[in-house]
């Protein structure tokens, strides 16, 4: 027990790793076993991050239960574990989701084996930049949760897999190289990875002096366009989220859910945990441009979800709507570095996050669901089909009306922070970002119309292509997401306190 | 510790080639035997010299010197500091999961293994390894130079004898006189140190541990050190003088290849910093941005033309081009980083690519075609080389958790603290690599067998899995626990980077 | 006068005398099928005369015996034993040589050719010098033309007498200048003379240059190499080998022991020096590149040693005592070498009756050993470790770079590449390429005894003088010690 207690974090972190490896030795046949062992192995991690939220005092700042661990003293980096108010929320939604991912998982029958290692694998890639306070570390967590991914979608992906997993990577491992550079920068200089030592090390430089022949301040901006660019490619921030429909639309069920739930949370966790701490100065100087992009990814991701004919990719833009929502928030706290509007637009920024995990999983869910009874994402084949499906049609309807920011639902908590949060602060953008909200409520609708409403197409009421409801399940797995947005939607304190907390503390 | 371990290890290969010799034409069975056991014979002592290397001193160990020519101040003298345990262990490895690639198949349609005169392709490859572990453990300069010949003959033999017949003869006479022009030169220069230390310290010797305070003048240092290291560096592949590597390479059968990539180029980059930049420091100081420039060129450009390969045997052997200019670009450094990186990165590299030797050499023995665009679907057939080959392929990028990261990542740190502008530069063959490696592995291993190889192709044989697995084990175990290698290559790099300071 | 000193001085030539009466007398005795034994007598007398030398007769400190025409020393020693085991070996090779094996007057000839040669090594005076020369070189034209009836070798023959006759003539007449000017013919006083400058430097040059002359024909360097080729393919192989090896090194103790005694006085040697480097760059460029296009293996060898000449060349022209050690060194791995090149190619004409490379094509397969000896032999012949070749050549490189001829050193170190490739082709035939009908199996390549003994001896020594070679350069160094 105490074992336990005092490892917290590197269970979470590293169980689904080894189950992922002791499954290497389960015979590839025995897929039922394979399943429910993947599943089992995914539940773990969550019930102990559960039961770290409700060991977390949000009260006291700084990280909790912290775990070290000597990795590569030669070029002075630790595997420094460590969670606060904000990479804790992170955590719950990650091992809240893969194992719900995997249960959606249960329809897929090719080379089940392969595909179950590979999500624990990604589970540990996604804890580890959560959970990790070492430069390195967080890094090489980074890109080991990209080769999952790849190849998540690229084998078991739809039509255009080939293409989209390409893109996936190398517009990824693009931007991370940047990362990259800077992180070996850091290192240099410093000799060391820590963030906490980093943080107060590189705060503390005079702007005056010149490191590596060139000025501070010129070695700050540059490094701070590194990371920027690594994450905002993450996010993904307009202009640079081309990868982001290909990825999510050609993904299998379930990579999508993780993909939209987690993954893009992880750009904008890095702009949380690095970029506001790390670069104030440059973050306040470029905020009104991060505004601008992040309105524009509001506006146009809006608009273009309007456009599609594809269900898929119609959530999938709604993402890059979504996020920028987020992104807007972060811009509105860089630029008011301190102030109380600032903290309600980093709630509400994320909370954000953690609602638009939950919603955006659901949503690829639900698109799952249709896609594989009737093996068509067309929106224009379906129609009317809520008299066929109404448990399924119900809770369509519920999912999108969260993503949409319905009152009483956790969008528009999250929302409306963020909004209430910028205005003061950035106004032209918050306002323009009005009209983004509004086209969000027209794709949803839309998109709810023409799956569910409207005459029926005949060709789904009989024979061979006959709709089957939503089964038992598929609700398990939209059972807990459902809860939640219900839950956070009535009653946000539970995680707001926390997260309200952590941004003090940390602004 | 007084077991003469480092003689036994180096001489082991030797007695196993005689015996090969001694044996009668037809036994090939036993001499594939006698092959993989004096090979794991020199793997086991080569793992007991690495794990009872102790890292808390600085220097060599397991030195042992008998006197072999006094008159000219010629000595056996071995040793291993913390750069050479690490390498001696890589040419054990790579020994042992070669002979095991070199076994072949029962299956007739499998063109696996070397069927034709196996004993005395044993016998040319032990003698091979003996000279390269000869080199790995000198500290003798005559005796280094002794070895690293030793180690260019063979590769003749084998190329020529059991290579791909299409380029074979080619291929293994331009590696030859291209490598034997390499040793000359660099032995001209070494006999000018040789010489150069008598008339500045009275000593007529060949110990490189003498020659480390041989108060070489700095113009001498200058007007030497191309020479000798660029000499020895011709083996290490470094640009421009690489165009060797690649036609070799493909000519060459697996085993061969595995060796020849996997030690052969690491020892002359090892030479290349013995001899070159650990001697005539202040040489190394004058032209670091010279072979700074060459490595640079190397990473790019090798992954770039890896890129465009439609051969999959010559996209790993330029890729091999790109790897050893980072080995290079983190010698140029000279700072305790980069050293770090390029010894981690000559071990890391070693497996890598005799992992992707062997797979490649397991494909064309069953599709009869290196072909990219004509393969496809391995997967089915051979999903554990499948395995095998994608964390190869991780390695290769650059991947963390894997040696490669663990490799690359102080080399860039070394590089940072020259010149940022390089760091920058060499960091785009990081994304060249990924992208042609993973389209690739795709296009070969996963998608549609071509409906010619259907029912052709089998799967690998055991002792084929037993050797990737043992190459993936020291890939994955330096990528999650670099303390595994990394302390001991850094006591190495503590003694140069003293060398490098002090004079 | 007749001290024991004396004895001991001449005592191998002595043995080689009574193993040559032995032949003499015994050979007679033999019917015609058993006169090859002469060959084993011849050898096994060498080996034992060696022996015995070896035990008896070795020198102490340098002295001067029979009168000052002897010089007793560590250098005249051991070129004495390497010519009598390149004689031995040669008289295991000659046994089984259709025209030469049951012949004794061969065997005769060789013995005599050998006397010669030792007592060039330990000439001291200028006139015994001569007379040793012409010992050892003229049972050497006989041996040459040898083969009545076939004309190759009969122009081997008559060219070798030819050529050696009109350059030992020119020596010798070098030598009466040398004697007109100076007044003694004792080598080890002439280096007074030449340092009082008794002699004047025009003449001085005029007379190394026709010295030159003679000791170039003999070691075969350019521009006196014209006849080594076509003399090697015409002769009886085992005579080729013979001639490339223990006369060329008789040739470079004569040099060696002139030169650096007689002749070291730095305003002569700056010129002779300079003039040797000059012809060892030129050697060692002509011999590989016209080795380069040769299809026939006895030719290629011959080129080769040219080639050879050149590297050997360059401990002379160092003029130190690395330098003259370098070259005994190298002599002895030498002719270890090339008599085991001839006795293979020996062997492989004898069971096939083929000289060409080509005809070499599938040998590994059908006879395993003596590829691996071929592999020794042109290795070696590379300067490739662990073959004594390797440790010649970097001792001679050593010595150049030690005096300062680095250009000359790059220049060898560059053409031993180009020497590489034929080797390894030669080799790529041997390894790589099969018969016609690819039925090796059925053609193996018999080695009698007497060619089992040499060639395995040969290529042991080989391998023993490139790994345990510190013996033997002790041995070199301490002959090299002798001139100075």
């Amino acid at each position: 027990m105490d074992f336990i207690s005092t490892h917290f974090l590197s269970l979470i972190l590293f169980l689904p790793a080894l189950a992922a490896v002791f499954m290497l030795f389960l015979p590839k046949e025995e897929i039922k076993l394979l399943r429910w062992f993947a599943l089992g192995a995914s539940l773990i991690p969550f019930l102990l991050s559960v039961s770290i939220w409700f060991q977390f005092k949000s009260s006291i700042p700084g990280f909790q239960f912290q775990e070290r661990y000597e990795w590569y003293e030669a070029l002075g980096s630790t595997v420094h574990l460590g969670v606060d108010g904000l990479s804790l929320t992170m955590v719950l939604l990650t091992t809240l989701l893969t194992p719900l991912a995997i249960l959606a998982s249960f329809n897929i029958t090719d080379k089940v084996k392969a595909y179950m290692m590979l999500f624990l694998f990604l589970e540990t890639g996604m804890l580890g930049v959560f959970m990790s306070l070492d430069l390195l570390v967080f890094f090489v967590f980074w890109e080991v949760g990209l080769i999952p991914m790849y190849f998540l979608i690229n084998q078991w992906g739809s039509a255009n897999r080939n293409y989209a997993s390409m893109k996936f990577l190398i517009f990824t491992m693009g931007g991370s190289l940047g990362l990259l550079l800077a992180i070996q920068l850091l290192g240099v200089l410093f000799e060391t990875y820590d963030l906490l030592a980093l943080t107060q090390r590189w705060t503390s430089l005079q702007p005056d002096s010149t490191l590596l022949g060139m000025s501070v301040s010129t070695v700050k901006a540059i490094a701070f366009w590194a990371f920027t660019i690594a994450f905002a490619i993450k996010v993904p921030i307009w202009p640079f989220h081309t990868w982001l429909p290909d990825a999510h639309t050609e993904a299998p069920t379930a990579g999508s859910m993780i993909l939209a739930g987690v993954l893009l949370k992880l750009g904008a966790y890095g702009f949380l945990r690095l970029i506001l701490p790390l670069y104030p100065v440059e973050a306040r100087y470029f905020a009104g441009a991060l505004a601008f992009l992040a309105t524009a990814a509001i506006i146009f991701g809006a608009l273009a979800s309007f456009a599609q004919t594809d269900f898929k990719r119609l959530v999938a833009y709604s993402s890059v709507n979504h996020m920028g929502f987020v992104v807007l928030g972060i811009a509105a706290a860089g630029l008011a570095h301190g102030t109380p509007d600032a903290t309600i637009a980093l709630n509400g920024a994320i909370l954000q996050m953690f609602n638009h995990g939950l919603s955006a999983a659901g949503m690829f869910f639900l698109v799952g669901v249709l896609y594989e009874r009737t093996h068509t994402r067309n929106l224009e084949e379906y129609g009317g089909l809520f008299t066929l499906v109404p448990i399924y049609g119900g809770i369509l309807i519920f999912t999108s009306m969260a993503s949409l920011g319905l009152p009483g639902l956790n969008g528009f908590i999250s929302e409306f922070l963020i909004v209430r949060g910028s205005w003061p602060i950035l106004t032209i953008y918050t306002a323009v970002s009005m009209l983004g909200l509004f086209f969000t409520g027209a794709y949803i609708l839309k998109a709810l119309k023409k799956v569910l409403h409207g005459p029926l197409n005949e060709h789904w009421s009989h024979g061979e292509h006959k709709l089957t409801e939503i089964n038992t399940r598929e609700m398990l797995v939209m059972a807990p997401l459902i809860l939640l947005m219900l839950w956070i939607g009535i009653y946000p304190a539970w995680i707001l306190d926390v997260i309200n907390k952590a941004v003090m503390m940390l602004f | 510790m007084t077991f003469p371990v480092l003689s036994i290890i180096t001489f082991t290969p030797l007695v196993a080639a005689l015996i090969l010799l001694l044996m009668p034409v037809n036994r090939k069975n036993e001499a594939r035997v006698v092959a993989l056991a004096s090979a794991t014979f020199a793997l086991i002592l080569s793992l007991w010299v690495y794990f009872n290397y102790d890292q808390s001193i600085a220097g060599y160990q397991f030195v042992e010197k008998y006197e072999w020519l006094p008159a000219l101040g010629i000595s056996l003298h071995f040793g291993v500091d913390g750069i050479g345990a690490p390498l001696v262990l890589l040419t054990g490895v790579v020994m042992f999961t070669g002979v095991l690639i070199s076994w072949g198949d029962d299956n007739p349609h499998v063109m696996a293994g070397i069927q034709d005169r196996p004993r005395e392709f044993f016998a040319f490859l032990f003698i091979l390894a003996w000279g390269v572990l000869g080199v790995f453990v000198s500290l003798d300069l005559f005796m280094l130079i002794f070895f690293y010949e030793i180690a260019v003959f063979p590769m003749y033999l084998l190329i020529v004898i059991w290579g791909w017949s299409v380029t074979r003869e080619y291929a293994a006479m331009k590696l030859t006189l291209y490598l034997l022009i390499g040793s000359v030169v660099s032995l001209v220069g070494a006999l000018a140190m040789y010489f150069a230390q008598y008339q500045n310290t009275g000593v007529l010797t060949f110990n490189m541990l003498t020659m480390e305070s041989a108060r070489f003048s700095p113009s001498f240092q200058i007007i030497w050190f191309l020479p000798v290291f660029l000499g020895f560096a011709v083996l290490g592949g470094i640009w421009p003088l690489h165009n060797w590597s690649p036609d070799g390479h493909v000519a060459a059968p697996t085993a061969v290849s595995m060796f020849h990539a996997g030690v052969l180029m690491k020892l002359g980059a090892f030479a290349a910093l013995r001899v070159g930049i650990m001697l005539l420091p202040e040489g190394a100081k004058y032209w670091q941005w010279l072979i700074m420039a060459f490595a640079a060129i190397a990473v790019v450009y090798g992954a770039y033309i890896a890129f465009v390969q439609k051969d999959f045997k010559y996209m790993v052997g330029f890729s091999s081009v790109s790897h050893m200019g980072l080995v290079m670009l983190g010698f140029s450094t000279l700072n305790a980083d980069g050293l770090l990186g390029s010894g981690l990165q000559m071990f890391s590299h070693g497996a890598m690519t005799a992992l992707f030797f062997a797979v490649v050499g397991m494909i064309y023995d069953r599709a009869h075609t290196r072909q990219i665009p004509e393969l496809g679907g391995m997967s089915k057939a051979m999903p554990f080389a499948t395995v095998g080959f994608i964390i190869g392929g991780l390695v290769s990028m650059g991947m963390p958790l894997f040696s490669g990261f663990i490799a690359e990542f102080p080399i860039f740190m070394g590089v940072w603290q020259v010149h940022w502008f390089v760091a920058v530069i060499c960091s785009i063959s990081i994304v060249i690599t990924a992208a042609y490696i993973m389209r690739n592995i795709r296009q070969v291993f996963f998608g549609d067998m071509p409906e010619k190889f259907e029912g052709h192709i089998t799967d690998i044989t055991i002792l084929d899995k037993v050797a990737i697995t043992t190459l993936c084990i020291f890939m994955i175990v330096i990528g999650a626990y670099p303390k595994f290698m990394a302390p001991m290559v850094q006591t190495g790099v503590e003694y140069i980077m003293r060398l490098l300071g002090g004079s | 006068m007749f001290t024991s000193i004396s004895f001991a001085s001449i005592l191998p030539e002595i043995l080689i005398l009574i193993v040559g009466m032995l032949v003499l007398i015994i050979e007679p005795f033999w019917k015609e099928e058993k006169r090859r034994n002469v060959g084993w007598l011849t050898a096994g007398g060498l080996f034992a005369a060696m022996l015995i030398s070896f035990l008896a007769g070795q020198p102490g400190a340098p002295t001067s015996a029979l009168g000052g025409m002897i010089r007793f020393d560590w250098l005249g020693f051991f070129f004495k034993m390497l010519f009598m085991f390149a004689g031995a070996a040669t008289a295991l090779l000659m046994m089984d040589h259709e025209q030469l094996g049951k012949r004794g007057e061969a065997y005769l000839l060789l013995l005599a050719s050998l006397i010669g040669m030792n007592l060039m090594a330990v000439s001291s005076d200028l006139i015994m010098l001569f007379l040793a020369i012409e010992t050892a070189s003229i049972p050497l034209y006989a041996l040459a033309g040898f083969m009545l009836g076939d004309d190759k070798s009969t122009e081997a023959g008559f060219k070798y007498l030819l050529f050696g006759i009109l350059t030992t003539t020119i020596m010798l007449y070098g030598f009466s200048l040398i004697f007109g000017f100076s007044g003694t013919t004792d080598i080890y006083q002439l280096a007074e003379m030449f340092r009082v400058g008794a002699i004047a430097p025009l003449a001085a040059f005029g007379i190394l240059a026709l010295i030159l002359v003679g000791i170039g024909f003999k070691v075969a360097f350019v521009p006196f190499h014209f006849w080594a080729p076509d003399v090697y393919e015409g002769s009886p192989t085992p005579v080729a080998g013979f001639l490339s090896t223990a006369s060329k090194a008789a040739g470079y103790a004569v040099l060696l022991r002139l030169f650096f005694i007689a002749f070291p006085e730095p305003s002569l040697s700056a010129s002779w020096t300079t003039t040797l480097a000059i012809i060892a760059a030129i050697s060692m460029i002509v011999g590989n590149l016209l080795a380069l296009p040769q299809t026939n293996i006895k030719r290629l060898l011959a080129y080769s040693s040219i080639a050879h000449t050149g590297y050997t060349l360059i401990g002379v022209v160092a003029l130190t005592q690395l330098g003259a050690a370098s070259v005994v060194f190298y002599l002895a791995a030498y002719i270890l070498t090339n008599l085991l090149a001839f006795g293979i190619a020996m062997a492989f004409s004898k069971a096939t009756g083929l000289e060409n490379i080509q005809d070499y094509a599938g040998m590994s397969r059908r006879s395993p050993w003596l590829g691996l000896m071929m592999l020794t032999a042109f290795l070696s012949l590379t300067g490739m470790p662990p073959f004594g070749g390797f440790v010649a050549k970097v001792v001679v490189f050593a010595a150049g770079i030690q005096a300062g001829y680095v250009w000359l050193v790059v220049l060898g170190v560059i053409t031993s590449v180009i020497g590489a490739y034929y080797y390894l082709n030669a080799l790529k035939f041997v390894y790589l390429y099969r018969m016609p009908n690819q039925d090796e199996e059925n053609h193996p390549i018999p080695l009698s005894r007497p060619y089992a003994i040499a060639l395995v001896a040969l290529t042991l020594g080989v391998i023993l003088i490139g790994t345990i070679f510190a013996p033997w350069f002790n041995w070199s160094d301490a002959g090299a010690l002798n001139l100075f």
